[in-house]
């Protein structure tokens, strides 16, 4: 298939690419922009891994053609740090053992921070419900529970970096 | 004794606290690099073809219309490479691409290596392979049965190796006892679902002197990298010298990444037939079919009891669905027997395991390797066999303690043992007395206990190398570099090294940065499997921060006046140990302290003698002049100057070896199951059973672990809770079910891996033994808790509803066919005219190989092969 240009924006910048029309997000973003925290763990969007806003939407880039975002904002993982030092929920799944192999966390990074900017005080059932779209095999999302709450408590001490 | 070594937690100040892990921002922040991360200039994509058949033999292959197509560079199978290989030594029976045979749907064929994947997935399409099928086994009572076209040529009645074991005098213990419980239990297949696929990228240097390929270099998603060395040495004829393996970050392993899986060689193949880099990258669903998972297992268990409750024989027969190659299997067959000992005190045990072959994927090494189905089958029947005499599950299990420091009658010895602690603390925690057997109808509590060594005292290539060594190098700014072999594989490992290696020297956590598995820069640590890790290589770090510490003393007692047994490393500085207060100083550590009495220490401090005259940089001059006349207390950086001025370098090493006392009997088998030492776990479970639609729900577990000593608390938690989950997952949803030897759910969802609404609560308690030998009495924290959970839902299920289930998963088919046949009705077939294993309908999935509602094609005498059914085309 011959390849088109496209405008991405991504994290707040603009690239002009050429690729495939059949071409995946996930696969310009980790091929042809090098961003490769989104992760690709399932071929059929079962897992979250490669969750990146789109418009402010979560949305599972390994199912979702390039070329329909366009002209649309995309941030994934790498653009959620704040003022060049972690986030309040980067550093809280850090310090929280939200994280263990880690291959899982930048799906929910996106998740979570999508989560408070629309329910920043979200009740422990709002909390299960908003991560069921993304798995996790190692931690059994019980310390990430901790980790969300000692993030909201972060954010509103307002100090949000660590 | 193993209190010899208490020293309390607020001793230490970096050990027992919780910090994040050292990689925790490059995981948060998406910045760290797995192994699909990774690319190269020039690099290709490789794609595997696959056995469409579960049994066949290989008549030809012809690729020329594949190597034809624009973009191909290369096409390899089984003949570019036809050495075998396997991870154990008695099981060297697979070949990265099939020779002549394949032996499960998904077996590896071909590859092809491609400027881009879509190029290589059209290349496999032209490839054209002629196949002789071959009548297949899928159960293994009836391949064990099997006399012609057998999996393996070598291996009569397609039996990879069974193990019959008698230790005591069971069947006088059977004569005598007041109650006997006896049943058949079985256990599905689950697999690890890691949340990375398997992914290897390969590099072959040119030699500078030839010009033809020469040093290969492998990053993979592994948790053996020294293995992956090993096997990629004797499948590629190369000398091990030539080949670095690089383990990248790696996202989960669960024992799914603890052998060579075929992908790791074939990247390796395809790159020295292309001569450019290759990387491969499994798709979820092959990684369905790679699996290497927990095996299908049939246990037939009899206990023998007292009618005070106490346990006086077991005998097991354990049959294990082994799939199609050996992969872990003799062990895991092994640690079924071996691991009946070292929970209970069971003075008579008889053990009859029969690993089988079948064509499916092989299964190998999961969570709890070995242990998990029977302790299932164990702690089950020890519920029923409480429920029988009237006793309360807590006091049965109490009443079959062992009594440490003691070996078990199958050789095992066991010094710390936390299982009393465990018990009395779920006991507390779930309020137990007040609420066992007094919930309302529907919901119940239920108990299991579980154990898991920490690290086979016995590696897996016999030999008397050190299981892990550990190299540290401190720089003039009192940077310590920490080398070691630990793979972590997401459950901290570097951490680890890294605290103890602070902890040791007395210095900041920030001061230390781990360069891990890579063969060519870290020594030789055998892997992360059987959770050695922190014992192990723990104690590799503690000997080898002792060693370089010594040569600090050494110096900083000559700046001080003073003796180097004086000198204390602490909160970044070290001091003469008049000027530490009280006075009360205990100096932490686990047993490796005895060599650092004042006898040792004192003959062993290095004399003057590594000065190089001349070498003395500015810095440690200016730092001489400061250092005028003697003083009490230094920062650590100038004592590390001291010490890099006085000897030249400042490196030290340290190794570690299970001690020969641990490495079990000598009975044929022996060397599975012993382990320096034993985690204990003991767990309680609160569930509720919808007896209308058969659904059970967990609603916390209660987990307390004994771990020796929690270096890291938080991990130490996270570990407990990841295990439990994942038990949660065997006892309620995850199972692969199997069609003629095709997979019908190669598919996280389809799979049922729990989501964040299934999962359960659960509480982790932390247990601490102090183990004698553990670094700092830690053992491990990984995988002892796994094989509670399954039986505790079990018996909590009882509890709730009164059936027992003796088949897991616990689905709701299962649940409502006991809820009925307790009732006496009749019986509810949801799968009737189908196999058993396989309901009729599926979503088709979008692979490669969609079932299409029939099977693969099938030899036309294979007894398997059905006529086909009227409208069975889904």
């Amino acid at each position: 298939m011959k390849k088109e240009l496209i405008e991405l924006r991504v994290n707040g910048l603009t690239h002009e690419l050429a690729v495939e029309p059949s071409a995946l997000l996930l696969d310009v973003l980790r091929r042809d922009l090098g961003l490769t925290g989104s992760k690709r763990g399932c071929d059929d969007s079962s897992c979250g891994a490669c969750t990146v806003l789109v418009d402010g939407t979560p949305m599972l880039a390994c199912t979702i053609l390039a070329f329909s975002c366009e002209g649309q904002e995309i941030t994934t993982v790498e653009g959620i740090s704040e003022h060049g030092s972690l986030a309040a929920i980067q550093k809280a799944y850090g310090d929280w053992g939200g994280a263990q192999c880690g291959y899982c966390t930048p799906g929910f990074m996106i998740t979570v921070k999508h989560l408070l900017s629309v329910n920043p005080d979200p009740t422990d059932e709002e909390i299960r419900g908003a991560l069921s779209g993304n798995l996790c095999r190692c931690t059994g999302y019980t310390q990430m529970y901790t980790a969300i709450k000692a993030a909201i408590e972060a954010e509103k001490k307002g100090m949000a970096a660590g | 004794m193993p209190n010899d070594h208490r020293a309390a937690a607020n001793d230490f100040s970096i050990i027992g606290k919780s910090v994040a892990m050292v990689d925790a921002a490059e995981k948060t922040t998406g910045s760290g690099k797995y192994t699909d991360d990774l690319s190269l200039p020039g690099m290709l994509y490789g794609k595997i073809l696959h056995s469409p058949h579960p049994h066949a033999r290989i008549k030809s292959i012809d690729a020329s219309r594949a190597e034809r197509l624009d973009g191909v560079i290369a096409v390899v199978t089984g003949k570019d490479a036809p050495n075998p290989f396997g991870i154990l030594p008695v099981g060297h029976d697979e070949h990265a691409l099939a020779l002549d045979k394949v032996r499960y749907v998904g077996d590896n064929v071909a590859c092809v290596a491609a400027v881009s994947e879509a190029i290589a997935e059209k290349a496999l399409e032209l490839i054209d392979v002629d196949y002789e099928l071959l009548p297949a086994y899928f159960d293994p009572e009836e391949s064990m049965k099997a006399e012609t076209n057998l999996i393996h040529d070598n291996k009569p009645n397609n039996l990879e190796k069974d193990y019959h074991h008698v230790f005591g005098d069971p069947d006088k213990a059977f004569a005598e006892a007041d109650y006997i419980a006896e049943g058949r239990f079985l256990a599905n297949e689950v697999t690890h679902a890691a949340m990375e696929p398997h992914s290897t990228l390969a590099l072959f240097e040119l030699d500078p002197h030839t010009g033809k390929l020469g040093r290969l270099t492998v990053w993979s998603s592994t948790q053996v990298p020294y293995y992956l060395q090993h096997k990629l040495s004797l499948v590629l004829e190369m000398p091990m010298s030539q080949i670095r393996v690089i383990k990248p970050l790696v996202g989960g392993g669960f024992g799914g990444k603890s052998e060579v899986i075929p992908i790791e060689i074939i990247a390796g193949i395809a790159a020295r037939a292309a001569q450019r880099p290759v990387k491969i990258t499994y798709t979820r669903e092959e990684v369905f079919w790679a699996h290497r998972g927990r095996p299908r297992t049939i246990v037939d268990l009899k206990t023998a009891v007292k009618n005070d409750g106490s346990i006086t024989a077991v005998k097991a027969r354990v049959v294990q669905d082994g799939g199609a190659y050996c992969s872990y299997g003799v062990v895991t067959i092994l640690y079924s027997g071996a691991l009946l000992g070292a929970l209970y005190d069971i003075p008579n045990i008889q053990y009859d395991g029969y690993r089988v072959l079948t064509n499916k994927p092989a299964c190998g090494a999961m969570r709890g390797h070995g242990t998990v189905n029977v302790r299932f089958a164990f702690e089950s029947q020890l519920d029923e066999i409480a429920a029988k005499l009237k006793m309360d599950p807590a006091e049965i299990r109490r009443r079959n303690l062992l009594k440490p420091p003691c070996i078990t009658i199958n050789g095992l010895r066991v010094q710390s043992y936390g299982l009393p602690e465990c018990i009395d603390q779920v006991v507390t925690r779930s309020r137990w007395n007040e609420r066992k057997g007094k919930l309302p109808k529907g919901r119940g509590l239920g108990m299991a206990c579980s154990h898991y060594v920490s690290g086979a005292a016995n590696s897996i290539i016999r030999s008397d190398m050190p299981h892990s060594t550990v190299n540290i190098k401190i720089d003039r700014d009192g940077g310590v570099v920490v080398y070691t072999g630990a793979s972590d594989i997401g459950q901290g490992s570097d951490t680890m090294v890294a605290q103890v290696a602070a902890e040791t020297l007395g210095c900041a956590l920030s001061r230390v940065k781990v360069v891990a598995a890579d063969t060519d820069l870290t020594p030789i640590d055998i892997g992360s499997y059987s959770s050695r890790v922190t014992f192990m290589n723990g104690n590799a770090t503690l000997r080898a921060a002792q060693e370089v510490k010594k040569q600090i003393a050494a110096a900083a007692a000559k700046k001080m006046n003073c003796a180097p047994e004086d000198i204390v490393f602490r909160n970044d500085r070290v001091e003469k140990q008049s000027m530490c207060g009280d006075g009360s100083l205990t100096r932490p550590g686990g047993a490796q302290l005895r060599s650092e009495s004042p006898e040792n220490a004192a003959s062993s401090a290095p004399t003057v003698s590594g000065r190089v005259e001349g070498q003395i940089l500015r810095g440690s001059l200016q730092q001489k002049r400061k250092d005028e006349g003697p003083k009490d207390s230094m920062t650590f950086e100038e004592a590390v100057v001291a010490a890099i001025d006085f000897h030249g370098a400042l490196s030290g090493t340290g190794s570690y070896a299970p001690p020969p006392e641990a490495r079990g009997g000598k009975h044929k088998g022996a060397g599975v199951g012993p382990s320096p030492a034993y985690s204990y776990s003991a767990q309680v479970a609160e569930v509720s059973v919808d007896e209308d639609t058969g659904q059970v729900t967990v609603h916390k577990v209660w987990a307390a672990h004994d771990c020796g000593r929690a270096l890291n608390p938080v991990s130490v938690e996270g570990q407990v809770i990841g295990s439990v989950w994942m038990g949660m997952g065997q006892a309620l949803t995850e199972e692969m079910i199997w069609k003629d030897g095709l997979l019908m759910n190669p598919g996280l969802l389809e799979y049922r891996s729990p989501s964040s609404v299934e999962s359960p609560e659960v509480e982790a308690i932390i247990v601490e033994s102090i183990d004698p030998e553990g670094p700092f009495g830690a053992k491990e924290a990984s995988e002892g808790s796994l094989a509670a959970t399954i039986p505790a839902i079990a018996n909590a299920i009882y509890d709730a509803v009164g059936i027992r289930l003796h088949e897991s998963p616990f689905t709701p088919e299962r649940v409502l066919s006991a809820l009925r046949a307790k009732r006496n009705a009749k019986p509810l077939n949801l799968t009737e005219g189908v196999d058993p294993t396989a309901p009729a309908k599926f979503r088709e999935h979008g692979g490669k190989l969609c079932f299409k509602g029939k099977g693969p094609e099938r030899h036309e005498f294979d007894p398997a092969r059905q006529p086909a059914q009227p409208g069975g085309t889904d």
